[in-house]
C-alpha cells in the first residue's frame, strides 16, 4: 500500500474573518465586565469589614480526611478579583483577539461568583466542596436531557418534549419502585421514556407534524397526566410515593481523595452511568457505523438515502433510543435526587437540558460541560440560600434559568446544528 | 452484460414525466441522454436508480427483470449514479462520504478507518482521481467533490454509471479532465449514461445520443450523423436560434461602480475580496466563474442583502454601499435574484401579489395604507400579457407555474419601469429554451434602452452569448477581464485561477 500523499492543492481551508458584529460583542462584554468589576469592588469588597475572614471548607463531615479548608481576608480577595475583572473588561474594550471574548466573560463570571461567595461567607465558613458535589448531582438530569436532545437532533429530529419524557419517567419510576423495587422503577422509566420518544418520532416522521408542536404536545400530555394521577392516585395511596432508598456506591481509595473524591466518586450508580454514557455516545457517534449513519441522516438525508440507508428507520431508532436516556434521567431525578414524586417536579429542567445541548454544540462532552455549568448555578442557589445573606431565596432560585437565558442568547453564536435538523424527510 | 429500460411510464399529479420511454446500454458504451429541463431525463434516471417507482415498464439487467424499491436495490444490481447536486455530506471527510452505507468495520460496528482510507486511495490511484481522503467536503472544490462522487460509485462496484449534468459546475479545463475520466471508465468496460443539455458535449463524448422531449424519446442518433443545430431542433421541437441576436453595444456614462468590495459569506469567510469593476449605461457585463467563487456574495453585497465589510458601491455617482434594497429600488435598480423560489417569489402568493412585491407600498398600487387591488390586478393582467407569462390566470398561486413562467413573472416585475441598472443572477437557470430565448431578448432590450446590465451566470455559454464584456471571478477576486470574442480556453484558465 502506497503512502497517502497529501495534496495541498486539493484542499482549501477558508480563513474566517472577524465581523463588525464580533467587535460590537467584544465591546458590549467589555462594558458588562467593567460593571461587574464595580459591583465586586463596591459591594463585595467594601461591603465587609476590612478584617473579615472568609473560610471555604474543602472537606465534608463524611470525608476520611478532615479539616481541609482555605481562609483569606474577604475584602482583599474581592478587591483582587475586581482588579482582574476590570483588566479583562478593558482588554475586551480594545476588541482584539476576538476569539477570546467568551472565555473572558466566563473567567469574569467565575471571579464574580468567587467574590460573591467570599462576601456571603465573611466571618463564617462555606462548604465549597459541598457545593461542587451538589453541582455534579444537579448536572446529571441536565446532561441526560441534553444527550436525549442531541441523539435526536443528530438524526434530524428536534425534541422539545424532553421535559415531558423526564416527568413521565419520574412518575413511573416512583410508582414502580415503591411497588416492586428500584430496578422495576428504572426499567419502567426507560420504557416510558422510549414510548414517548416513539410517539414523538411517529408524529414527526410518519405524519410530519411540526416537530416543535409535537414536542409541546408531549409536554402538555405528560404534565396533565402525571398531575392528575398524582392528585388522584398518589394522594390516596401514599405508599406508592415512597420509592426504595438508593445507596451510594462509594469507590474505594478514589473516594478518599479530598475535593475530587466527594465530587465524583461517592454517588449512586446513575451518576457513574451518566459519565460512561457520555464517553460511549461520543465514541458511538464518531467512530462507529451507527454514528456515521445517524449523523448522515441528520446532515443530508437525501445523500444517505441514495446510498441505501433507510432514513426513516434510522430516525425512528435514534429518537426512540434517545427516549431511553430521558427515561433514565427521569428515574435519577425521582429516585436518587428527590426520592418522591411531586407535581411538575421537573420544573423546566428538560428545557435547560435543551439549552445545554446547544451550548455544548451538539457534542456529548459539550453536553456534559454545559450540564456542569447549569448544575453549578443550581447548586450555588441552594447553598447560598443556607448562608442567609439577606438575598431573597426566590431570587437565587432564578439563577439556573437566568444562566440559561444568558447562555442561549449570548454565548452560542457560531454553533452549527445538524444541517437537516427539524426537517421531515419526504421520499418520492 | 447489458442494461435495458423498456416502456417506462411515470405520472406525477398533472404531468406525465415519462411516457413509454425505452433506453438500452451496453458495457463500454457512452450514451448521451439529451433534453431540455423538464423533458423527463432526471425522472427516468431516478427510476433506474430506485428513487422513484415507475408506474409501467420494466428494467432488465443482463436480461433479468428487476424491481428497484430503493437505491440499495439499484446499487446491488451494479448501477451507480453521480447526481447533479452532489450527494455529499459537507461536514464529513472524503473517506466518510465514500464508505457511508458500506462501512468496513471491526468488532461491534466500529469503523475500520485504515481500511476505509485504503479503499479510497486504491480507487483514487487506479482511476487517477486525485483526492485527499481526510479533507472535509466543505473545504474542497466542486471539481474534486465530483471525483469523490465517482469514487463512491466505483467503491460500490457499479457496472453502469449515470452522470446527471456532470459538466454544469465545471470549468472548461475540468470538463476536459472529466472526459478523460469517462474514457477511462469506458475502457474499463463500464456502461455510461451521460445526461446533458449541452449539445457540443453530447457530440464529443457519446457513442449514441438519445433525445427526449416532453417525457418521450423523440430521436436516437449517432453523433457523427448530426450537427448541434439538428440536436437543438430535435430537443426543442422547432428550429431555435442558438445565438442571442443583439447589435453592437454603445456604452455611455458609468452607472455602477464597484471599488475594492469585500463581502463575507455565511461562514464569515471573505467570499468577495477587493473586487473592482464598472458597468456603463448601454452595456452588458457578464460575471463568469465556477459556482461558489463569490458570485452570490458579490450580488448580495451590491444589492444590500449582505453586509459589506470593505470598499464601496456607487450607482450613478451616488454612494450606495450597504443601502437597503428599497433605497436601491427607488433609484431604478432591478434585481433578478439567483434563486427564484427562495428569494424571487413568495410561492404561495398569487401572480398579482408577486408582481407588486417590490412596489406595493407606493402609488398607484396603494393609497396611504390601503392597497388598490383593482388597479393592481389590472396591471398584473397587462404584465402577464406583455411578458408572455403562461398562466391560467393572475389569481393563481405562482407555485403552480412552470419554472420558466415563474422567472418571467420576476422579469415582468423587475423590468416594467424605468431602470438604470439591471442586476440579473442566473437569469435562466433550469428553465426551458423558449423562456431562455425570451428572457435573453428582454435583457438585451433593456440594454438597448440605455440601462447598465450586470449578468451573473454559471453557464459560460450564457455569459458569452449575452455579454459585451466579461469578468471572471476566482476565489472572490477578479481573475481576468475579457471581450465578447475571447477564446473559451482563456476564460476557462481564468476560472481556474491560472489566467493572466
Amino acid at each position: 500500500m502506497t503512502d497517502i500523499v497529501k495534496n495541498q492543492e486539493l484542499v482549501e481551508i477558508p480563513e474566517v474573518v472577524q465581523t463588525s458584529g464580533d467587535v460590537r460583542r467584544s465591546r458590549i462584554i467589555g462594558f458588562v465586565l467593567l460593571a461587574i468589576a464595580a459591583v465586586v469592588l463596591g459591594v463585595f469588597s467594601f461591603g465587609v469589614p476590612s478584617d473579615a475572614t472568609s473560610t471555604f471548607n474543602l472537606s465534608l463531615p463524611t470525608d476520611t480526611i478532615q479539616g481541609v479548608s482555605v481562609s483569606f481576608n474577604s475584602r482583599l480577595f474581592s478587591g483582587v478579583a475586581a482588579v482582574l475583572i476590570f483588566a479583562l473588561g478593558v482588554d475586551r474594550l480594545r476588541a482584539k483577539n476576538l476569539r477570546w471574548t467568551n472565555a473572558a466573560l466566563g473567567v469574569g463570571l467565575l471571579l464574580f461568583v468567587l467574590a460573591f461567595l467570599a462576601w456571603a461567607s465573611a466571618d463564617s465558613s462555606f462548604s465549597m466542596v459541598g457545593m461542587l458535589r451538589s453541582t455534579v448531582i444537579s448536572s446529571i438530569v441536565i446532561t441526560l436531557g441534553a444527550l436525549t436532545g442531541l441523539v435526536g437532533e443528530r438524526s434530524g429530529v428536534i425534541n422539545i418534549g424532553i421535559e415531558g419524557q423526564l416527568l413521565s419517567a419520574a412518575f413511573v419510576a416512583v410508582v414502580l419502585s415503591s411497588a416492586f423495587g428500584t430496578w422495576a422503577g428504572v426499567g419502567g422509566a426507560l420504557v416510558i421514556g422510549a414510548l414517548l420518544g416513539a410517539l414523538l418520532a411517529w408524529l414527526a416522521i410518519r405524519f410530519r407534524v411540526d416537530q416543535i408542536i409535537a414536542g409541546v404536545v408531549i409536554n402538555i400530555l405528560a404534565l396533565g397526566l402525571t398531575s392528575f394521577l398524582a392528585s388522584r392516585v398518589l394522594s390516596e395511596a401514599q405508599d406508592l410515593n415512597a420509592p426504595a432508598r438508593i445507596t451510594s456506591w462509594r469507590i474505594p481509595v478514589l473516594a478518599d481523595i479530598p475535593v475530587i473524591g466527594p465530587m465524583f466518586f461517592d454517588h449512586t450508580f446513575f451518576v457513574y452511568a451518566t459519565f460512561l454514557l457520555v464517553f460511549a455516545l461520543h465514541f458511538g457517534l464518531f467512530r462507529t457505523r451507527w454514528g456515521l449513519r445517524v449523523r448522515s441522516v441528520g446532515e443530508h438525508p437525501k445523500a444517505a438515502d441514495t446510498l441505501g440507508i433507510d432514513v426513516i428507520k434510522t430516525r425512528y431508532r435514534a429518537v426512540i433510543s434517545a427516549g431511553l436516556i430521558a427515561g433514565f434521567g427521569g428515574a435519577f431525578l425521582a429516585l436518587a435526587q428527590i426520592s418522591r414524586f411531586e407535581e411538575n417536579m421537573t420544573g423546566g429542567i428538560g428545557f435547560i437540558g435543551l439549552a445545554a445541548m446547544i451550548f455544548g454544540r451538539w457534542m456529548p462532552f459539550g453536553a456534559l460541560a454545559a450540564g456542569l455549568v447549569f448544575g453549578f448555578s443550581g447548586a450555588l442557589a441552594q447553598k447560598v440560600a443556607i448562608l442567609g445573606t439577606g438575598i431573597p431565596s426566590e431570587f437565587m432560585l432564578m439563577l439556573p434559568y437566568v444562566a440559561t437565558v444568558i447562555v442561549v442568547a449570548g454565548l452560542v453564536g457560531g454553533a452549527r446544528p445538524p444541517a437537516a435538523d427539524g426537517q421531515p424527510y419526504i421520499k418520492q | 452484460m447489458s442494461l435495458e429500460l423498456s416502456g417506462i411510464t411515470k405520472r406525477f399529479p398533472g404531468v406525465v414525466a415519462n411516457d413509454d420511454v425505452s433506453l438500452s446500454l451496453a458495457p463500454g458504451e457512452v450514451v448521451a441522454l439529451l433534453g431540455e429541463n423538464g423533458a423527463g431525463k432526471s425522472t427516468l434516471m431516478n427510476i433506474l436508480y430506485g428513487l422513484y417507482t415507475a408506474d409501467e415498464g420494466t428494467i432488465k439487467v443482463d436480461g433479468e427483470e428487476l424491481v428497484f424499491d430503493s437505491s440499495a436495490d439499484a446499487i446491488a444490481a451494479g448501477i451507480g449514479m453521480v447526481h447533479q447536486h452532489f450527494m455529499l455530506v459537507p461536514v464529513f471527510t472524503v473517506t466518510e462520504n465514500v464508505v457511508l452505507g458500506l462501512e468496513p468495520t471491526t468488532v461491534g460496528g466500529v469503523i475500520d478507518r485504515d481500511q476505509a482510507r485504503k479503499t479510497v486511495m486504491e480507487i483514487s490511484e487506479r482511476y487517477n482521481l486525485a483526492v485527499d481522503p481526510d479533507a472535509l467536503i466543505e473545504n474542497i472544490s466542486v471539481g474534486v467533490q465530483q471525483r469523490v462522487e465517482i469514487i463512491k460509485v466505483l467503491d460500490r462496484e457499479a457496472r453502469f454509471v449515470v452522470f446527471d449534468e456532470p459538466t454544469a459546475v465545471l470549468t472548461p479545463q475540468e470538463v476536459d479532465d472529466f472526459f478523460g475520466i469517462v474514457e477511462g471508465l469506458k475502457a474499463d468496460g463500464k456502461g455510461i449514461v451521460f445526461i446533458t443539455h449541452k449539445l457540443g458535449e453530447a457530440i464529443d463524448v457519446a457513442d449514441r445520443i438519445v433525445v427526449m422531449r416532453s417525457g418521450k424519446t423523440v430521436a436516437e442518433v449517432l453523433p457523427q450523423d448530426v450537427t448541434q443545430q439538428d440536436l437543438a431542433d430535435l430537443m426543442v421541437g422547432r428550429p431555435v436560434d442558438l445565438k442571442v441576436p443583439k447589435a453592437e453595444a454603445n456604452p455611455g456614462e458609468v452607472v455602477l461602480s464597484v471599488q475594492d468590495l469585500e463581502v463575507l459569506d455565511d461562514r464569515n469567510v471573505k467570499a468577495v475580496d477587493k473586487v473592482s469593476f464598472e458597468v456603463r449605461a448601454g452595456e452588458i457585463v457578464g460575471v463568469a466563474g465556477v459556482q461558489g467563487n463569490g458570485q452570490t456574495e458579490l450580488i448580495e453585497g451590491i444589492t444590500g442583502l449582505s453586509e459589506v465589510v470593505g470598499g464601496k458601491v456607487t450607482i450613478a455617482g451616488k454612494e450606495v454601499t450597504s443601502a437597503s434594497p428599497r433605497e436601491l429600488h427607488s433609484m431604478g435598480v432591478s434585481h433578478i435574484p439567483e434563486d427564484r423560489q427562495e428569494s424571487g417569489l413568495v410561492l404561495n402568493f398569487t401572480v398579482t401579489e408577486n408582481m407588486v412585491l417590490d412596489s406595493y407600498y407606493e402609488e398607484p398600487y396603494s393609497k396611504g395604507i390601503v392597497m388598490d387591488w383593482e388597479y393592481t390586478r389590472e396591471s398584473a393582467k397587462r404584465l402577464v400579457e406583455q411578458y408572455d407569462v403562461r398562466t391560467p390566470g393572475t389569481e393563481v398561486a405562482v407555485s403552480t407555474l412552470s419554472g420558466g413562467n415563474q422567472q418571467k413573472v420576476i422579469v415582468a416585475r423587475e423590468f416594467d419601469r424605468d431602470v438604470q441598472l439591471v442586476i440579473a443572477a442566473q437569469p435562466t437557470r433550469g428553465i426551458d429554451v423558449g423562456s431562455i430565448e425570451y428572457i435573453h431578448s428582454q435583457i438585451v432590450a433593456k440594454r438597448d434602452a440605455g440601462a447598465a446590465v450586470l449578468v451573473v451566470s454559471s453557464e459560460l455559454d450564457e455569459v458569452r452569448a449575452l455579454s459585451d464584456r466579461i469578468i471572471v471571478l476566482f476565489h472572490g477576486k477578479v481573475a481576468g477581464e475579457f471581450g465578447p470574442d475571447a477564446a473559451v480556453t482563456d476564460i476557462g484558465l481564468a476560472m481556474l485561477g491560472s489566467g493572466q
